[in-house]
């Protein structure tokens, strides 16, 4: 369907894009080169940069005293940990501004992270399980941190299915916004709460602090990677971006001259 | 604007009377499947004691739930909430109105009739009274949340476990105080500071729950 929004029209488009060239790329037309010319740079990044903190994390960072090779998964888990929480809140900012300022391009943005957001949570999840095993000794325990990476998980699933359950991608947009603001207000409660109920049943027996003072190769490693797996995000998600507005935009005139000119 | 509480209020009560069988549904449900742990676990005293307060807890969450769909549906469906978006009086305060209706009609029904489900479980007398209040405190809670969930799902495909998906992972915290706290009692602490969290829930919960209800009910009826 072709949506009338002043952005469609020639002369409301000259007249954004004439106006200031901030808000010339809020449009999803003149969005869509800009992400593809950007995409390959932001992927390039991230290969390079997983090379050097997986080089520096497999090669260069000493064994652990206690852990021994086994604490190396850190190099993945803690980064996408890290990340899987950045991310809801970088979506939840678009999501914001998809409700506030009523964009069309910041909605398509917040989908478009919400699975590699759901993918880090994941990956988190699935490396601390495989640490755990040989630290811990048990595949999952009821930790502070694990209880609330896996709530944060299933807070990933509802906006998505929100999103995808709604036909009219304008309401699945601002609908998604909606959970994604009562999600953002609920993280630091559940954190708290999670991190409570914890302590009343069971002692600190298991912590992820235990790691004595880091070595600064292995803190090395650990930055280098979250920048790689930012970048990656970066590159995946303005990729996935680009599929949205080519699917929403699909009976415009813009992406009927952009396909002929593929084929 | 409290003309129009009321008004909101009595009207879903009166509806709720009208249809008695959906309101003793969500009850029934409460206790069946606060019934089903003893033949699941076994009847082992200890262990039915200890598990109490959570498993009561969980039931109330499942039976709130299960009335949500129902909160705006009819009314969706009548064209009632189009004239509610349309009126002057403030939606907000029709929504608070709603979310009220929909506690008196579960909530305060799963409230009163824990105890009693809470000695089928041994609980000892003093955390009748703790269980209870903490529900009381906690089950509003669930039902503004749950009514940003209801607004949300609102004429969607799969409602039901689309909505269950979105509002229990927010439900966690009020779980965790609300069982917290008898345990508390039963572990001979206080619950006050355990009361406390909840009633600050449940002061966050009514500031913001109205206001997102009322943004997602626009945009669902758009």
């Amino acid at each position: 369907m072709m949506y009338v929004t002043p952005e469609n029209t020639t002369a409301g488009r000259d007249r954004f894009v004439g106006h200031s060239s901030w808000f010339r790329y809020s449009s999803p037309q003149t969005f869509f080169p800009l992400a593809g010319k950007l995409a390959p740079w932001f992927a390039v990044a991230a290969l390079l940069l997983a090379a050097a903190g997986l080089y520096l994390g497999f090669f260069v960072a000493p064994t652990d005293s206690q852990q021994g090779e086994a604490y190396r998964i850190i190099f993945i888990h803690v980064p996408a940990a890290w990340m899987s929480m950045f991310i809801y809140v970088v979506m939840t900012f678009w999501a914001g501004i998809c409700l506030t300022f009523n964009t069309r391009l910041s909605g398509m943005m917040a989908s478009a992270l919400a699975p590699t957001g759901a993918l880090f949570t994941f990956i988190a999840l699935w490396s601390g399980s495989l640490w755990g095993k040989p630290t811990w000794g048990a595949w999952w325990v009821w930790d502070a941190r694990l209880t609330s990476e896996l709530i944060l998980l299933f807070l990933y699933f509802g906006f998505m299915a929100l999103q995808g359950a709604i036909d009219d991608p304008r309401r699945a947009d601002k609908a998604g916004a909606v959970l994604a603001l009562t999600g953002v207000i609920n993280i630091p409660i559940i954190y708290f709460s999670v991190q409570w109920w914890n302590t009343l049943h069971q002692g600190a027996s298991v912590s992820l602090k235990s790691a004595p003072t880091m070595a600064a190769t292995m803190f090395a490693g650990i930055i280098v990677m979250v920048l790689a797996l930012w970048m990656y995000s970066i590159a995946v998600s303005l990729m996935r971006v680009r599929s949205i507005i080519l699917e929403r935009e699909r009976d415009s005139q813009w992406v009927a001259e952009y396909a002929s000119g593929q084929t | 604007m409290f003309t129009v509480l009321r008004c909101v209020i009595y009207r879903d009560l009166l509806l709720a009377s009208r249809r008695w069988a959906d309101v003793l549904t969500a009850l029934v449900f409460f206790v069946i499947v606060v019934s089903l742990f003893p033949l699941g676990v076994g009847p082992e005293p200890n262990l039915l004691r200890t598990i109490a307060p959570g498993v009561i807890w969980v039931a109330a969450l499942l039976a709130s739930m299960l009335s949500l769909t129902r909160m705006f549906a009819a009314d969706y469906a009548d064209g009632t909430l189009e004239q509610m978006l349309l009126s002057a009086a403030p939606l907000g305060a029709i929504v608070a109105a709603k979310i009220v209706a929909h506690w008196l009609v579960t909530g305060l029904l799963v409230v009163l009739i824990a105890p009693v489900l809470a000695l089928q479980f041994d609980l000892h007398q003093p955390l009748l009274g703790t269980l209870t209040l903490s529900l009381l405190l906690g089950t509003p809670v669930l039902s503004m949340i749950g009514a940003i969930g209801a607004a949300l799902t609102l004429g969607l495909r799969g409602g039901g476990a689309l909505l269950s998906l979105l509002v229990l992972p927010l439900y966690v915290p009020v779980l965790i105080i609300g069982a917290g706290s008898v345990d508390m009692v039963a572990a001979g602490l206080g619950a006050e500071a355990h009361f406390l969290l909840l009633a600050a829930l449940l002061v966050v919960a009514a500031a913001f729950a109205p206001w997102a209800v009322a943004a997602a009910l626009r945009i669902s009826a758009e």
